[in-house]
């Protein structure tokens, strides 16, 4: 009985073993170009993955209607703010997240009624600031326009997934759970600025900020 | 399609250490994010007071039922964040621990006897000593590590005792239940009692 020889994957494994690079955990860059970058930009970013989570909430408690208009504004207005941002933003040491967080937790957990457009309008708002944020990282060090995309790709998903589901939502405890998870995300953000506070001086908590 | 060979498990794993084996860019670099969380989702359940009290919430809310059941552990967090906020901006507040403590018994007091007080008046004092609570774990957040990360885990954790309570107090429903969650109650004050003794001491 003949034995058989390894084949050229087995080769290939091997070297490939070989030429591991070390193991830097934490990284963004996905290695497999830059607007899978931006995807693994915003997964991994929960300064801005968050704000849209919450976002997505709200707008799902609002309705299907205020959740479509979301759904759209969000990621253009990101896409815009990014490519501003890309050309003219700069780093800054707002605490921009923490504030997104208590602003649209408290309006998660209020359940206040706002009307469609005042949603669109929030979610325009939200887009622009976090992609204006993005910017200076992106062009800097980062994927550049493409990753803008990879992000806004996401935004889109995370807020069809987030507000289709709300939206599915009949049961009052449900709708109650929704609201509980916004005064979560409220109580971070409280505690997020804080911590701006006691670090104030030292690295700032941007969304995409190069950390030195 | 019989021209089409299916690919080797080598050359998918070839594939898959390549891929593995990429370059980082050094953008974004982040330090301490797991840490991060696991210290702040131990925070919360670090400190038994901390935990009585918490619970407590959950099980004071399952036996006034809705609303309260979930305007507490609402209140709660977000006025506990308020007062890790203080904490960590280095705003004082006097008589933190003895504060706790006596969140401890007075909200055990209060399963233990069953009290329905008006709701504003069980959010305010509910919301009250969330401030002390907040305040104590925010001057003892440990530096170096992702202020975010450490705020969501503290905060989950929170937000799970309560739930932990809720769930528990569900046993209100039978009348057993009710028996051993004013049992608790007494036994969530007494507790609360030795920390206050230690507290003031």
């Amino acid at each position: 009985m003949r034995t058989r020889l390894p084949g050229a994957g087995t080769w290939t494994f091997f070297a490939a073993l070989l030429i591991s690079g070390r193991a830097d955990a934490h990284l963004v860059t996905t290695g497999l170009g830059p607007a899978y970058d931006g995807i693994g930009h915003l997964l991994l970013t929960p300064e801005d993955l968050v704000p849209i989570l919450a976002l997505a909430l709200f707008a799902g408690l609002r309705g299907a209607s205020a959740g479509r208009l979301a759904l759209f504004v969000l990621p253009l207005a990101w896409l815009a703010g990014g490519l501003a941002g890309l050309n003219l933003g700069r780093a800054t040491a707002a605490p921009v997240p923490a504030l997104s967080f208590i602003l649209l937790g408290l309006l998660v957990a209020a359940d206040v009624k706002f009307p469609d457009g005042a949603v669109a309008g929030l979610a325009g708002a939200v887009g622009l600031v976090h992609g204006f944020l993005n910017g200076p990282a992106l062009a800097g060090a980062g994927p550049g326009a493409l990753g803008l995309l990879g992000i806004a790709a996401v935004a889109f998903a995370v807020v069809a997934l987030a507000a289709a589901l709300v939206v599915s939502l009949k049961a009052p405890a449900a709708r109650i759970a929704v609201r509980v998870a916004g005064s979560w995300i409220a109580a971070i953000g409280l505690l997020l600025l804080g911590w701006t506070f006691r670090t104030r001086g030292a690295i700032p908590t941007v969304p995409g900020m190069l950390v030195p | 399609m019989s021209g089409r060979r299916a690919p080797s498990p080598e050359g998918l794993l070839a594939i898959l250490v390549i891929a593995l084996a990429m370059s980082p860019a050094r953008a974004h670099v982040q330090a301490g994010e797991a840490a991060g969380f696991f210290s702040g989702f131990r925070h919360p359940v670090s400190g038994l007071d901390h935990v009585l009290a918490m619970v407590s919430v959950g099980l004071w809310g399952a036996q006034l039922g809705a609303p309260a059941v979930w305007l507490l552990p609402v209140v709660f967090p977000m006025v506990m964040a308020f007062g890790g906020f203080l904490g960590l901006a280095g705003v004082p507040l006097p008589g933190v621990e003895v504060a706790i403590a006596l969140s401890a018994v007075l909200l055990g007091l209060a399963v233990a006897r069953e009290a329905r007080p008006p709701l504003a008046l069980a959010a305010a004092l509910v919301g009250f000593f969330a401030i002390f609570h907040g305040h104590a774990h925010g001057t003892e957040l440990p530096a170096g590590q992702s202020g975010l990360l450490y705020s969501i885990g503290f905060v989950v954790a929170t937000g799970l005792l309560h739930l932990t309570g809720i769930a528990i107090g569900l046993v209100h429903r039978w009348a057993w239940g009710r028996v051993a969650l004013r049992v608790a109650g007494a036994l969530v004050a007494i507790a609360g009692s030795g920390f206050l003794w230690k507290a003031i001491r």
